[in-house]
């Protein structure tokens, strides 16, 4: 296998659907899986969340750290500041 | 004239709590205040380096954990309050909970335990905060997981005594002896063995796919405390694949010790969750993903990805991580047939798995289950129609190092018994695999130390010399209600009286006092 696959995991509940659906516009690459209570996200090398386009989808300020509420789990090195978090591999 | 306080950023926060509250101490030695940094023989060169990437302050860690809190307290309630536990998909679901209570939450607590006595014995503040956090998280698993289950103690046999059975049944010395192994390390390869192998690489197996089962069998309290656990295992994760890549940053003399660590704590983190592939397998009523299936996504696709990511410190993935890949054809069949014929000495049921589940079972396992595990168990079934219900009287050997019974098979050839076994000064020692093996050769004189439960039993150390009195008076377990079979027990009786489907047994005590007559006026 050639990819090298970082992913993210949320609940599947209301706010992780703002969640999912910011990280789709964000990453076209990235692929949704729907299992059981649970959204999982995956892509090749690169994932990231933007505070921009979360706070678009939301209409209201949110606060990167906000996530930490609804993640399951996640692969990849993490790079997170006020305006985004990243997940990616070398 | 006074000046509007700028909003501190993440970075600068996350700066002041790392950085201006740690200082150089003056009158004592660093190395009297922190002896156990340096006998391991990793070398840190700048503590400064040290960064948590989630930024995470104690007002953040505060907020964040208080709301997740709430929210999980509220689905607790709900779920006691409307008697959920009625409404899993059928009581042989819960086995998987009262394995997960007597094996898994007293880890947590030993991961509390653990977190808090390395986190005083770094010398970087960085270091120190995460600790200190990751210590609060595993109490607030152990207490959350308790929390969960003391409804189904109320209904369920086997959940009574967890604690208790978590030090002295034989099986749960595979989770325990983990633990005590990585606790009585030094502070480096406990991160190693616990920040990194386990929640970063294994971990993920337990809490994500087991969980969603969880919520696919309708148990809504288990999935949501493994879920509120598993958001914290995400920050742990995450500090787990930087301590790695901070300790192989500080010195090349670190890359061999890393590795070695890393071999051992992968191969001690596979055995221990061979108990997770029979609860995903067996355990589940209704499927989501196969043990195979998990273990594909969960280790070999992101494993591969990690140790690609980790190549350029001259990390290589770890030994017999082939033995690992093919044995998840086999793992979940060969532990089930194992617990199935010792359920007189276990806190949970076990059963021989219906034709609709061995059918799944072929689909997930096309190579090895119609050729190596249908047959047994049309065996046992037959066994057990015919009034012979098979368990077995011998206890088994087990494994000087994960303590789990020499049950495994060889790579390659799923009919011949893994054994190894060494001599080491005068004694004979016994073994599952060359890997556990090779973990002993490496520090011989800690394994000659474990104890081995089934070697305590029969040296009389486990009040009693036969089998009953030892389950009964050194378990806790209560005879007759927690351990045999599931088809006839009386927490199947208790099922079918739940769902309609059997009166209620005069003098079923247990049931008479907790069981809730549905629309009872």
């Amino acid at each position: 296998m050639s990819e090298q696959l970082v992913f993210i995991v949320f609940q599947d509940n209301d706010n992780a659907r703002y969640l999912a659906d910011a990280i789709m516009a964000d990453n076209p690459h990235a692929e949704m899986q729907h299992q059981p209570a649970m959204i999982r996200i995956q892509a090749d090398k690169r994932l990231v969340i933007n505070r921009e386009t979360m706070e678009e989808e939301l209409g209201r300020d949110w606060d990167v750290q906000e996530m930490l509420i609804d993640v399951i789990s996640i692969g990849g090195n993490v790079d997170e500041d006020d305006d985004h978090f990243i997940l990616e591999w070398n | 004239m006074a000046v509007k306080n700028k909003k501190l950023n993440l970075k600068d926060k996350y700066q002041y709590l790392t950085r201006d509250m740690a200082w150089e101490p003056t009158y004592q030695k660093k190395e009297d205040i922190y002896p156990d940094e340096s006998f391991e023989g990793i070398k840190i060169v700048d503590w400064s380096q040290w960064e948590d990437p989630f930024r995470l302050t104690m007002d953040a860690y505060w907020k964040y954990q208080a709301e997740k809190e709430k929210k999980l307290y509220a689905i607790f309630d709900a779920f006691a309050q409307n008697n959920g536990h009625q409404n899993i998909t059928d009581a042989r679901y819960v086995n998987a909970l009262k394995l997960f209570l007597t094996g898994v939450s007293p880890l947590e607590h030993a991961a509390f335990q653990g977190y808090s006595k390395v986190g005083r014995q770094f010398s970087g503040a960085g270091a120190r905060v995460a600790c200190q956090m990751q210590a609060i998280d595993e109490l607030r698993h152990s207490q959350t997981q308790q929390h969960a289950m003391s409804h189904y103690n109320k209904h369920f046999n086997g959940l009574h005594d967890a604690a208790h059975m978590h030090d002295r049944v034989w099986f749960l010395s595979v989770p325990k002896s983990f633990f005590d192994d990585a606790r009585t390390a030094g502070p480096f390869e406990f991160l190693t063995a616990i920040s990194f192998s386990f929640e970063y690489v294994l971990t993920n197996l337990l809490f994500v796919p087991f969980m969603s089962g969880a919520a696919y069998n309708n148990d809504m309290a288990t999935v949501t405390f493994g879920f509120s656990a598993q958001s914290d295992e995400a920050r742990h994760m995450t500090l787990g694949l930087e301590v790695i890549k901070f300790i192989l940053e500080q010195h090349e003399d670190n890359v061999p010790i890393v590795q070695r660590w890393i071999d051992k704590w992968f191969w001690r983190g596979f055995r221990l969750l061979s108990l997770v592939s029979m609860m995903m397998d067996y355990m589940l009523p209704k499927k989501v993903m196969s043990w195979a299936e998990a273990w594909e996504v969960y280790y070999e696709q992101n494993g591969g990805a990690l140790f690609k990511d980790l190549e350029r410190y001259g990390i290589r993935p770890p030994k017999y991580e082939d033995v690992a890949n093919e044995a998840k054809h086999h793992l979940s069949h060969q532990l089930w047939t194992t617990f199935y014929q010792y359920s007189q000495a276990t806190n949970f049921h076990t059963w021989i798995p219906t034709e609709e589940e061995m059918d799944w079972m072929s689909e997930k396992y096309p190579d090895t289950f119609d050729k190596y595990y249908r047959p047994r168990y049309e065996f046992l079934a037959k066994e057990h129609a015919e009034g012979r219900r098979y368990y077995n009287n011998t206890l088994p050997q087990l494994c000087q190092v994960c303590q789990v019974p020499t049950l495994f098979t060889e790579k390659g050839d799923a009919t011949k018994l893994s054994h190894r076994q060494i001599e080491h000064e005068g004694e004979r020692y016994h073994f599952c695999s060359e890997a556990c093996c090779d973990i002993f050769k490496d520090e011989p004189e800690k394994y000659v130390q474990a104890w081995l439960p089934v070697h305590q039993i029969y040296q009389g150390n486990c009040e009693g010399g036969d089998v009953e009195t030892v389950v009964q008076n050194y378990y806790h377990i209560n005879i007759g209600e927690d351990n045999f079979e599931y088809v006839g027990s009386p927490d199947h009786k208790r099922w079918q009286f739940i769902k309609g489907m059997a009166p209620q047994q005069k003098g079923d005590d247990q049931a008479e006092k907790t069981v809730q007559k549905p629309n009872a006026a």
